[in-house]
Parts: C-alpha cells; structure tokens; sequence
C-alpha cells in the first residue's frame, strides 16, 4: 500500500458504491443496445492476490474475451470486462441478428471482434461516466482492446502496474447477467476495475473518506 | 501400471522446484516469463514465474524476490543448489514474454519483451545456457515440465500444443 493509513472496511464500502453506480448505468446501457433486462449482482470490493485476482475472472487458464482499457487523469488504473466465449457468441448474435454466427480463440471474424470493441466502449463509457459524475474526478479512458486467450495472459497486464507497488489489489467486480428464460445461454460477464495504488487516494479524498 | 504424475503448481510472482515422475506447470503466461531452470542428471528441476525485469523497479519495502527477473533467477538457482545440484549442471528453457496489447501505461509498455530480455541477461550472468525459448509474439502460454525426460509443454491458445 502506498499511504500510511491502512484500508478500511469503509474504504472498501465507498469502492462498492463506486461499482454498484458505475456498473448500474453499464447494464442500462446493455440493455437499452439489446432490448433486454439486465440483472447486476452486489459489486464484490476485495484486497486480493494476484492469483485469486485470476480466480475471480474464471482461472489462469480459462478461455475469456477480455476488453481490456487505461483509464488516465486524475484517477489512473486499467478496467476490463471479461466474458466466457459462450456469452460472447451470445452477445454478437444478438447484436448482428445472426443465430449461425460462432466466435472461438482460433477464428475471430472481424465482424465479432468489431462488436466486441463496440460492446467495451459503451459499458466502459457508461461506467466511467456515471463514476467521473459522482466522484467529480476528471477520467478519461483510452479505447478499448479486444483479446481471446487465458485469463492469465489477459489479466495480468493489467497487473503490471500495480506489481511494482504490492503483491495484492484492489478489486471492484461487478457481475452483470441477461435475465434469459431459464436454461438458455445468455449474457453473464464481470466488470474489473482495478485502481492503480497512486490512486487509491484520490478516489477516497473525492468521496470525503480521507 | 498407470502412473498418476503429480504435479506441481507454480502461481504468479512464484517459484518452486520438483523431482521426477513429478512435474511442474505455470498457466496463463502473458507478458511475464516462466523460467525453468533444470538439472537432466539428477532429474530435478525448478520454475518461476516472474512479472518485473528488475526488482530495482519494486517500490514497496517487502521484495518478493520471485516477482522479478534478476532475483528470481538467483533464488531459483540457490533452492536447486540447497538440494544438491551443482550451478554447473543448471540448463534453463524459458517461454512467455509476449504483448498482448498494443497499449498501456509507460511502465507496461513493451513489458513481455523487456522481461525477456531480464531474463537472458540474468541467464547469462550466471553461465547457465538456454537450451529452448518460445517467446515473444501476442498469445498466452500455459507451460509444463517434466524433469524425467527435460521436455517443457507449451499449449497455446491458437497454435494448440508443442514441445521444447
């Protein structure tokens, strides 16, 4: 950790209300692009290791499509949304109306890479927004990038940074589901918002916690 | 008679070492680099998993020396020698190390690379030669070796499974 002061259990409290209003206005944006419901589960605020961070996103060597961005300004950190390649299928079917459409790790149409980057920039764009509105702080994202390989590989890049501080990390998950009719596949994937340690700071004195 | 291997994991920033019919195995290698260090006579072997080049780059007091190239290297080579194996007879293979994306802050910039580069400097400082490297490139690598036969696995997503 970065500051003398220790984190609290009410530090970890105003990072959850961060996830609950950033991801809340991500899934409205999801359902408003697919006219469906979307259910958004309790924000999940933990001090983890790295591994547990991998656990958390399916394990190090589970096959996910990860949307991975910078955010830069007053709050610097790496954001990622990471979706099974089931849910992934799902989503672009959905979005291109094409039931016979198939995304795997070895073909990767540019048509599902395409709406991939465009479902990143929307939920990243509408999470960051509504957590730039309520902590006042300037944010700003760089586009996103699309990968399909093991969560290992995906995630620790957004590790690196926070590896030069701490073997640990903060992490704001925010699991969001399309409510289907019950067994068919639909949409379940998680926000990660990972604060770089410089920031930690920042956020709670915006939030008048320090 | 089917022999069950067991094997051994090693987590990020981590190192450990095993004896035959163990294995040990790494997943989800990115940007950072497994380096197993290994000796064919006795059939012991040890891997780390480092993230950083250089533990210069740590700014917390606690170093986690299997976090960084240059000291994990070190410790890897002292665990294998505290059970008996001579620093002369070390070989090491070496994958990881690749960009899987285009941007980042400056610090993570060219981080695969740069970690490959930690660890052949480190390789070479201590005389241990490179017997086999799969680097480079965009693509995660789960790794696994077996100090029985000295053949490290490499699955990849895209290009499926090799041996080194």
């Amino acid at each position: 950790m970065t500051s003398e002061s220790p984190i609290t259990d009410m530090h970890l409290d105003v990072l959850k209300e961060i996830g609950n209003i950033g991801a809340a206005h991500a899934a409205t944006s999801l359902s408003q692009l697919l006219d469906r419901k979307i259910d958004m589960y309790v924000p999940n605020v933990k001090l983890v290791s790295f591994d547990e961070m991998f656990d958390l996103a399916g394990g190090a060597e589970a096959i996910v499509a990860g949307i991975y961005l910078r955010i830069e300004g007053d709050l610097s950190g790496s954001m990622f949304f990471v979706l099974s390649l089931e849910s992934s299928n799902h989503f672009i079917r959905r979005l291109i109306d094409d039931e016979t459409f198939s995304f795997s790790a070895s073909t990767l149409p540019e048509i599902g890479v395409s709406a991939m980057q465009e479902l990143g920039n929307i939920l990243s764009g509408s999470y960051l927004s509504a957590l730039s509105d309520f902590t006042g702080l300037k944010i700003y994202p760089t586009v996103p990038s699309l990968s399909v390989d093991m969560v290992g590989a995906i995630v620790s890049f957004g590790l690196i940074e926070v590896s030069h501080y701490s073997d640990e990390v903060i992490v704001i998950d925010t699991q969001i589901r399309e409510e289907g009719e019950s067994g068919s596949t639909s949409i379940n994937g998680h926000f990660f918002l990972l604060p770089d340690p410089s920031s930690y700071i920042t956020i709670f004195k915006s939030l008048g916690v320090m | 008679m089917m022999v069950l291997k067991e094997v051994v994991r090693v987590g990020i920033a981590d190192m450990n070492i095993v004896k035959e019919p163990m294995t040990i195995r790494t997943s989800g290698l990115g940007s950072c680099v497994g380096v197993v260090l290994y000796d064919e006579m006795k059939k012991v072997a040890g891997l780390l998993h480092i993230m950083l080049p250089d533990s210069n780059l740590g700014k917390s007091n606690q170093l986690n020396i299997a976090k960084f190239a240059d000291t994990g290297i070190y410790a890897l080579m002292e665990m294998l020698k505290a059970e008996g194996v001579r620093p002369m007879s070390l070989k090491a293979k070496i994958a990881g190390g690749s960009q899987m994306f285009q941007f980042g802050s400056s610090d993570t910039i060219r981080i695969g690379p740069r970690n490959v580069e930690a660890v052949k400097k480190e390789l070479r400082r201590l005389s241990i030669p490179i017997i086999a490297e799969d680097t480079g490139g965009s693509s995660g690598r789960t790794i696994e070796f077996d100090p029985a036969t000295s053949i490290l696995n490499i699955r990849t997503v895209n290009q499926g499974t090799k041996e080194l």
